[in-house]
């Protein structure tokens, strides 16, 4: 017989004290960005007072508006581009014997985690700039490009340790009961896999937002993004303008989510 | 799947608006990350009915090493003077003869025949200031006007003095402070610069960027620095004081050049042109505190510039000040191991 | 449906060969978008190693094997003599040692993290998992400028400190290797936790609440029934993590003050002021092969374990 304090399995003890700091911890800084947006003074880190100033600025710059809206562009672009071919990739690497070739795949799709960023930067600036200059075409499609290449480990790894060891007899079941191999995917197999894949399509999401050095490399003129219109500050002063943007990226992705939370559990309750 | 149709919609959009051009012509400036005046941007744009893009960067490599893999589009850059015979050596450059625009006779006689572009038949003035050294008069009070601030702190900074992260800049400090000439490759010198530094480092704080803010907020009581960023760190810290070392400091200027493979070559003239116009010069300086070496300027700069210590170098200290070339392979190899040795 | 059966084996081998060729098909988009936008380019690279530096960037096409000479051994820039490059090592150690630091602290809070949202009913998983990535949708320089906030001698949490009185005078976390490791570890936080997230929640918990009577103790739960569960998504996280802490730039720069290097910002100097390119591709190339060692001895050993 068991002691009297009911022990599950679902709660370690200590774990969710851990993962209430954690949280708690990730969020501290966002709240001082939050706050610091309404600095009166110029400066990122001295408060001198309350102040809308910083909303005014941005909502007056073009530059770093523009700047904002590129990188999400870029970002959605390049996490749906690397999610699709990773889960692709994944499909074709495991849950399966080995076949020839296999570890050569595995080591080239992590291949840009292994290089320091400013490597793989100058190597595309040389690549697509002789591109560049053969074809004349300039647009966004080169950041595009590059950003769907390196975020594909990123999309690639969650999904692949889900796969790992994932339960088969639901598949053969239905392979079994004669469904389709295409049908046996979507009904089976993809829900199966969908918490790896909304796992990696959010890293890459992530991943791509955050880039600095490739995107300095490749961009051609007028494709600043965010990251990129920072570095150029970095040197002088960062000004409090980008906790501004910050905020409103932020207050903008809450809503966006309960919006999103309302309807889907609307969906689920009908259903 | 709604996603995917509103990213479809959006990048389409953005793509479109990029491609269009509600203006006569186009101008594409590649220049340094915050140090542009928008005002000055919409005024060009207004008067020639342009419309004008900028672009940032963050450091004379990254600048050169993309405009001489080619293909990015950009008209104008904003080399740091020094750099541009490196331009002009690879052929990166319009000789666009800047010395027989209409407002060339606005440029102060200083700036005229520089070292780096013998009469101007390439670039215009943008910015020029000098690097020295910013204090915090409250920890302490002594002599400021000597490199010995970081190279050999007095006892009321230690650990309290930043430097920033300019190998060029730092190294050549050092070398006149030992008693050196700028590029020297003379092993006993070199060995001096580079106990001097590894005998100071312990003594300093960090190595960083971002010096104005810090200044003001007396997290650093001391760094070397620019002297439009001790500027703006003294209007809100009056405490923050410039020194030009005696020993002998850096002085540069940015310049305005047009690219040879520039689609919008007419435009670039123009603004070249433009930037050489006392009020126009005046609003480049406004926004980024340095001054500009247009004469007739300064009646247009704001009140608070005029007169500035920062921006006035004392008669006796003038001299100290040089323009230090890009140094050859040779000497900079020796450099580069010595800020390694540093920063191991 | 009348079709006369094959025989033994020969299907055998045809199935055999559709499921090679299947894999290589499903994997041949991600590769050949690889190749045009990140490995393929950095041929350049490995060519670059081979010659010589050019005046103010670039490379002089005359091969050397200088560059690969230079990551081990320098010539002493006064007395001549080559000895081993000491700074080099010093810096390779410190990025290890600061990366494999990261990697831990990032597990001892990723793990419970992850495991939390994993427990979590149906929905409010989806909930708990964007509140993992809501903060890292800010910028990473933002990020980075906040913490430099909370941690600065002035700073957020000094001032607590300081007001209930535990220290007297503000503790210097900045431009320390502590002020490097919360930086990394906070940046890198979620590459851990979402794919142990992932690994983790293809878990049935019923399962194990009914059999997890046959452990004696939590202790033995743990190390039967979780460890085995969680370890892929550790490797996995762990790799996300380690590799790029190793090559970080931004973090050492803004919190350590850049007093010390790591290896990222060694090969920009190289690629930068230093204007090195052959010896910033040839430390590259030598980071690149350290990695794919590690990583193919890491496939070696995962796939032993699931074929067993």
């Amino acid at each position: 017989m068991r002691g009297a304090k009911p022990f599950s399995i679902r709660r370690i003890p200590g774990f969710t004290m851990i993962a209430v700091t954690c949280f708690v911890l990730l969020y501290a800084p966002i709240l001082t960005i939050v706050v610091y947006s309404f600095n009166a003074g110029d400066s990122v880190a001295l408060w001198k007072g309350f102040s809308l100033k910083w909303y005014v600025v941005a909502a007056q710059n073009q530059q770093v508006q523009e700047a904002t809206l590129r990188s999400l562009v870029i970002a959605l672009a390049a996490s749906l581009i690397s999610t699709t071919l990773a889960t692709m990739a994944a499909l074709g690497t495991t849950r399966t014997r080995g076949f020839p070739g296999r570890t050569a795949i595995y080591v080239m799709i992590n291949q840009p985690l292994m290089v320091p960023e400013i490597v793989t930067a100058v190597a595309l600036l040389i690549f697509f700039a002789s591109i560049k200059v053969a074809t004349g075409y300039t647009g966004l499609g080169y950041l595009i490009l590059a950003h769907s290449a390196f975020c594909i480990p990123f999309a690639y790894l969650p999904i692949r340790a889900r796969m790992e060891g994932m339960d088969l007899s639901l598949e053969s079941a239905a392979a079994d009961l004669y469904a389709t191999p295409w049908r046996t995917f979507r009904r089976i197999t993809l829900p199966l896999m969908a918490p790896g894949i909304v796992a990696g399509a959010m890293l890459a999401f992530v991943i791509s937002l955050d880039d600095v050095i490739i995107t300095e490399f490749v961009k051609s003129a007028g494709q600043d993004t965010l990251p990129t219109y920072m570095l150029g500050q970095l040197r002088r002063a960062i000004t409090p303008e980008v906790n501004a943007i910050s905020t409103v990226l932020l207050a903008l992705t809450v809503l966006l989510l309960t919006v999103f939370f309302i309807l889907s559990g609307r969906g689920t309750a009908k259903s | 799947m709604h996603l995917i149709r509103l990213t479809t919609a959006t990048a389409a959009a953005l793509l479109a608006t990029t491609a269009l051009s509600f203006a006569e012509g186009e101008l594409n400036i590649y220049n340094w990350g915050n140090y542009t005046n928008p005002e000055l941007i919409k005024k060009f744009e207004e008067k020639y009915d342009v419309k004008v893009t900028l672009t940032d960067y963050d450091s004379n490599t990254t600048a050169l090493t993309k405009i001489e893999a080619g293909g990015s589009g950009f008209d104008i850059v904003v080399p740091t003077g020094n750099w541009v015979p490196i331009y002009v050596e690879k052929g990166l450059l319009l000789e666009t003869r800047p010395d027989q625009m209409e407002n060339f006779k606005n440029v102060a006689e200083r700036w005229v025949d520089v070292p780096w572009d013998p009469g101007r038949h390439y670039t215009v003035p943008w910015q020029w200031g000098t690097t020295g050294v910013a204090v915090n008069k409250t920890s302490y009070s002594g002599d400021v006007n000597t490199s010995a601030i970081f190279l050999d702190p007095p006892e009321e900074l230690v650990g309290k003095v930043n430097v920033v992260p300019e190998m060029n800049d730092i190294i050549n400090m050092t070398i006149f402070y030992v008693g050196g000439e700028a590029c020297t490759e003379d092993k006993e010198v070199l060995k001096k610069v580079r106990d001097t530094l590894v005998a100071a480092k312990p003594k300093w704080l960090s190595m960083d960027y971002g010096t104005t803010d810090k200044l003001k907020s007396g997290e650093y009581q001391a760094t070397v620095n620019w002297n439009g960023s001790t500027f703006r760190a003294r209007l809100e810290n009056p405490e923050v004081v410039y020194g030009y070392p005696k020993e002998g400091y850096p002085l540069w200027m940015d310049a305005v050049a047009v690219l040879k493979d520039a689609k919008n070559v007419e435009n670039a003239k123009l603004f070249q042109n433009f930037i050489m116009e006392p009020e126009n010069a005046a609003l480049i300086s406004s926004f980024a505190r340095y001054a500009n070496g247009i004469k007739g300027s300064e009646a247009f700069m704001p009140e608070d510039m005029k007169g500035a210590p920062e921006l006035d170098t004392p008669e006796d200290l003038q001299a100290a000040g040089q323009f230090i070339p890009v140094c050859p392979k040779s000497a900079r190899d020796i450099y580069t191991a010595i800020w390694t040795e540093l920063q191991k | 449906m009348t079709r006369k059966p094959p025989e033994p084996g020969v299907l055998e081998a045809r199935l055999e060969a559709t499921r090679v060729k299947r894999n290589w098909l499903l994997s041949l988009p991600a590769l050949v978008l690889l190749l045009v936008g990140a490995s393929g380019p950095l041929l350049i690279v490995l060519v670059y190693s081979f010659m010589e530096p050019g005046d103010y960037s670039g490379v002089v096409w005359k091969p050397t094997f200088d560059a690969w000479v230079q990551i081990f051994f320098s010539r002493d820039i006064f007395d001549d003599t080559l000895g081993l490059a000491d700074a080099h090592l010093t810096i390779f150690w410190r990025s290890v040692r600061l990366s494999l630091l990261t990697t831990l602290i990032t597990i001892a809070f990723g793990l419970p993290t992850a495991y939390f949202i994993a427990t979590r009913p149906g929905r409010a998983r989806v909930f708990w998992l964007f509140l993992i990535t809501i903060p890292f949708w800010t910028n990473l320089l933002v990020r980075t400028f906040a913490i430099l906030e909370m941690i600065r001698s002035e700073g957020l949490i000094n001032t607590w400190l300081q007001n209930l009185g535990l220290i007297s005078e503000p503790l210097q976390i900045m431009y320390t290797d502590t002020a490097v490791l919360i930086g990394m570890a906070y940046v890198y936080l979620p590459l851990m936790v979402l794919p142990l997230y992932a690994a983790i929640e293809r878990f049935d918990f019923r399962l194990v609440e009914a059999g997890y009577d046959l452990y004696a103790n939590r202790w033995q739960v743990l190390r039967r029934v979780i460890l085995p569960i969680v370890k892929p998504g550790i490797v996995a996280g762990s790799i996300l993590v380690f590799v790029p802490s190793l090559g970080a730039y931004v973090t050492p720069r803004v919190l350590g003050g850049g007093k010390n290097m790591m290896i990222g910002n060694f090969i920009e100097l190289q690629f930068g002021q230093g204007r090195n390119w052959p010896l910033g591709s040839s430390l590259s190339i030598l980071l690149l092969l350290i990695v794919m060692v590690a990583l193919l001895f890491y496939v070696r050993v995962s796939t032993r374990e699931s074929e067993r």
